[in-house]
């Protein structure tokens, strides 16, 4: 009793020869078939090359294209050579010239030897697997496909357009019920000899004939008549990557593999020398009788799908460049905005920086440089301070710093000076949260010590800026965690508003402010603006201050800071 | 074709496409005449090229090729040809612009380099592209060809078990004709001539750090391309002029077609579509790094040298203090400078992306 191993070649005929001589050392008898797309004097030389071996045959060749039926005409063809010339052939195992037996060969004749009735085909209906990327699945079975996709993909997508439209539908023969699979089987003498000698098998062929993709169908759905044990997977370890391609192995690979404890892998790169060096050597050492183990393989490489397919948002590289509005990210992670809180507190970043354990910069996009953290001339991932580089581009300078600080939020100072900050970008960006005093400006200016009238012209002209970044933060389109409040509104009550921004930082949920922020004094401050109003500039953004809250609160010493419990 | 499996089933090949802009057939249609004019200069330029060796015959189907120029690089050569058979190319296609230093000699004596050589102006020849885009119509048609300066050693992910081969076959398989990669700057500790470099050492051992970032991408019309900007350079010495600092993307590899042209070095490309080997949203389009190895304790003595050529740049003069800050040795290491690992390394900063191969 022995295994029957069919090879489907079209390639690297040398690594074909290594693999069947393989195979046929240990016994098994295999039947090769060549694409008829290999030139003749390739193919001659190849059977010559074969020729000293009796137990490797070679059968009728068929022209085989991707998704057609020449892929199982080949199949049926190298079966049915199998199943005649080798009488003592027990389970037939189809395999492609770039799988590698990564097991000793007798492990698989004792393996299946140990299970005589079973088939190895997997085998589902459409409706129950996702596999089809984005596609045809029971369609596949119910329309006409003349057109190759390969060749000719727009015609191919059309006519399904147009079936679609009539509604055409194809009758499927009775007595089957559509199953699809991975098209690398192994299926006893019995239940393959059943499907082939099949007294409808014309009204199959024919059917599956104008089916789309049949080599990964007709085995799979007629093997479901027959067989009375079938087990849906397959003895071949295949990968497929995020377009449905199968994944290559390659030397690095060999540990991988050695581990899967799989019988047969595919697709072997077939300059792998270590991999088929490693793996077709005569076995040595006892014989385990383990079960394929693919689950760690499957890790990893859906670990490579993932990466492909959702990318690492916020990164912009070479390779990566999401068109604006395109991506939820369009940066690395969160981090928080603040706007005219190091104006009304005194020492507002530190407290931040105690508070949530997040790294707190000033001003990042001051018109004087960019204000990092303690002064800090260069920044992780070697970000200069320098103006001219971070308003070269601004936005690139924000996407840099958050994807260069992975893992720390960012939180930063931004005002009404700081006109190159990208206000529009950052709003639009979910992954910031954006907290702002409006007509915090003022208090600066009300403490310096500069003349009236170019005070005046300075709050006119921050007024201004504001009120431009204000309206981009409440546009429709904003789609960051954005908060305003006017400067007299925060300061009726600034502990809740404090709180909850902290709470979103969230880097530590259950802890309560335990001290606040030192407000600066704001003594004077009503008159101050009266003042503005006289010289007949209209300081609107700070809210409602009463000219008289100034004569009410010199009578009190100067506030202390808030504590709450 | 076998084995591309049920996974496969759908119609529709955009999986990862960006919104094509709408087509403007007037700039496409100068833009064919733009590569049309690249192609007739490059055809023109043949007969400055002298052949020296020329060993053409030995290229066989499915090669991967290297063009290259260079001009006085005999201490880098040694090492920079070894990378390039171990990552499986089959053969050398050389310029040599005027070398005096036995460039030439070397590069002749080499089984697997065809050998030409000017004397004519690196700059006039669009710095050398004109020669290289001529004998890549001649002998790259239809070969994935890798166009490197001597001083840039590409990598990319698994490049240390996978040789180029592997690389462009799987491209293949996706239909990608491109492959992208990002110049990154290389440099040792202290100052440029304290370091010792041996002819045919690997350069990374002396040249042992680089910026992990910030790197800035632009997209660019109307070819399409990014260009991407930043890194020790720029850091160093263009930070009071960022719009001057050097362009750090490159597709270097690209299965070539005699129709096609390099634009600007091998920043960008004709036609178009070449450009756009990077991905949207939800995607990581395979690309690979480009070390450059440029600052070899050696470049101070070239750079007064360079100064003098005016070889380099569009506008020369704008790059005179450029040149003469190399030359003053300076030390280009930063507190925020990262020492060379692995290409994993390099792929888990951003600098390049596996694509899930």
């Amino acid at each position: 009793m022995s295994v029957g191993i069919l090879m489907l070649v079209h390639t690297a005929l040398d690594r074909a020869e290594q693999v069947a001589r393989h195979w046929a050392n240990a016994g098994c008898p295999v039947v090769i078939h060549v694409d008829k797309k290999v030139p003749r004097k390739t193919y001659d030389r190849f059977v010559a090359s074969c020729s000293d071996h009796s137990m490797i045959v070679f059968c009728k060749r068929h022209s085989c294209e991707w998704g057609m039926w020449g892929i199982v005409a080949a199949s049926q063809s190298a079966a049915e050579l199998m199943l005649e010339q080798f009488a003592d052939v027990h389970h037939i195992y189809l395999s492609s010239g770039s799988c590698l037996p990564l097991r000793p060969v007798q492990e698989l004749k004792d393996y299946l030897a140990a299970r005589p009735r079973t088939d190895f085909i997997e085998s589902a209906t459409t409706a129950d697997v996702p596999w089809t990327v984005g596609g045809l699945d029971h369609e596949r079975f119910t329309l006409r496909f003349p057109f190759s996709w390969k060749k000719h993909r727009y015609l191919f997508d059309k006519w399904v357009d147009i079936q679609r439209f009539v509604r055409f539908k194809r009758t499927i023969p009775k007595g089957i019920v559509p199953h699809m699979g991975s098209q690398w089987w192994c299926l006893t003498r019995q239940t393959l000899s059943a499907i082939l000698q099949d007294p409808d098998r014309e009204v199959f062929d024919k059917f599956f004939k104008r089916v789309w993709i049949p080599d990964e169908s007709y085995f799979q759905t007629l093997a479901r008549v027959y067989s009375s044990n079938i087990e849906s997977r397959s003895l071949t370890l295949s990968k497929f990557d995020f377009q449905g391609k199968p994944h290559i192995f390659y030397d690095d690979h060999l540990q991988l593999l050695r581990r899967s404890d799989c019988f047969v892998a595919r697709k072997i790169w077939p300059n792998a020398e270590k991999i088929y060096g490693g793996f077709l050597r005569s076995p040595e050492g006892a014989i385990k009788m383990s079960e394929p183990n693919p689950a760690k393989i499957d890790r990893i490489f859906a670990k490579a799908v993932e990466r492909r397919t959702k990318g690492r948002s916020g990164l912009y590289m070479q390779s990566r460049f999401p068109n604006e509005g395109w991506e939820n990210g369009m940066t690395f992670g969160r981090y928080s905005v603040f706007h005219g809180f190091t104006e009304l507190f005194e020492d507002f970043e530190p407290w931040l920086a105690r508070a949530t354990g997040t790294r707190v910069h000033g001003h990042l996009y001051a018109p004087e440089r960019a204000e990092f953290e303690g002064g800090q001339r260069v920044l992780n991932g070697a970000l200069s301070d320098s103006p001219k580089l971070r308003d070269y581009n601004p936005i690139a300078f924000l996407t840099n710093l958050v994807w260069n600080t992975r893992g720390e939020r960012q939180c930063f100072q931004v005002g009404p000076r700081d006109e190159g900050a990208p206000v529009w970008f950052i709003c639009k960006d979910p992954n910031a949260q954006i907290s702002v005093i409006s007509g915090a400006w003022a208090i600066p200016l009300f403490k310096s010590n500069m003349n009236f009238a170019d005070i005046r012209k300075e709050a006119a002209r921050l007024q201004k800026l504001e009120s431009d970044q204000l309206k981009a933060l409440r546009s429709p389109y904003a789609k960051a965690r954005v908060r305003i409040w006017s400067l007299a509104e925060f300061i009726e009550a600034p502990m809740e508003p404090l709180q909850a921004i902290i709470d979103e930082i969230g880097t530590d949920p259950t802890r309560r402010l335990a001290e606040a922020p030192k407000m600066t004094d704001l003594a004077g401050f009503g008159q101050f603006l009266q003042n503005l109003k006289n010289q007949g500039m209209h300081p609107y953004l700070m809210g409602d201050f009463p000219v008289t809250q100034a004569e009410n609160e010199q009578k009190k010493p100067p506030r202390k800071p808030y504590l709450v419990q | 074709m076998h084995g591309d499996g049920i996974r496969t089933g759908t119609t529709t090949s955009n999986l990862s496409a960006q919104p094509t802009a709408k087509p403007d057939l007037w700039a496409a249609y100068r833009m064919r005449w733009r590569r049309r004019g690249l192609l007739w200069r490059s055809f023109r330029s043949r007969h400055q090229l002298t052949s020296v060796t020329d060993r053409t015959d030995l290229i066989k189907r499915g090669d991967v090729l290297v063009v290259m120029t260079l001009r006085n690089e005999i201490t880098r050569l040694p090492y920079t040809l070894a990378h390039y058979r171990r990552l499986g190319v089959g053969q050398f296609l050389i310029v040599d612009n005027g070398s005096t230093d036995g460039s030439e000699a070397y590069l002749a004596e080499q089984a697997d380099v065809s050998l030409w050589k000017t004397d004519r102006s690196y700059r006039a020849a669009r710095f050398g592209l004109d020669w290289m885009t001529w004998l890549q119509m001649k002998y790259a048609h239809d070969h994935w060809c890798l166009m490197v300066d001597a001083d840039e050693l590409l990598i990319y992910a698994h490049h240390d078990t996978r040789d180029l081969k592997a690389l462009t076959s799987w491209l293949d398989g996706r239909g990608q004709r491109v492959f992208g990669a990002h110049m990154l700057d290389v440099y040792p500790k202290g100052p440029l001539s304290k370091a010792r470099y041996e002819a045919g050492q690997d350069p990374m051992e002396v040249l042992q750090w680089f910026d992990p970032g910030p790197y800035r991408a632009r997209r660019q019309a109307p070819l399409g391309n990014l260009w991407v900007q930043g890194g020790m350079r720029e850091r160093v010495f263009f930070a009071k002029k960022p719009k001057h600092s050097p362009t750090l993307n490159k597709i270097p590899l690209v299965r070539w077609s005699r129709r096609y042209a390099y634009v600007n070095s091998c920043h960008s490309a004709l036609p178009a579509r070449l450009n756009h080997g990077y991905d949207g949203p939800g995607g990581d389009a395979p690309s690979g790094v480009l070390l450059h190895t440029k600052f070899l304790p050696e470049i101070v003595a070239k750079s007064e040298i360079e100064k003098q050529r005016k070889q380099h740049f569009h506008a020369p003069a704008k790059f005179d203090h450029y040149y003469d800050e190399i030359a003053a040795a300076p030390d280009l290491w930063s507190e925020e400078s990262r020492k060379f690992e692995s290409w994993q390394q390099l792929e888990a900063l951003g600098l390049m992306n596996s694509g899930g191969w």
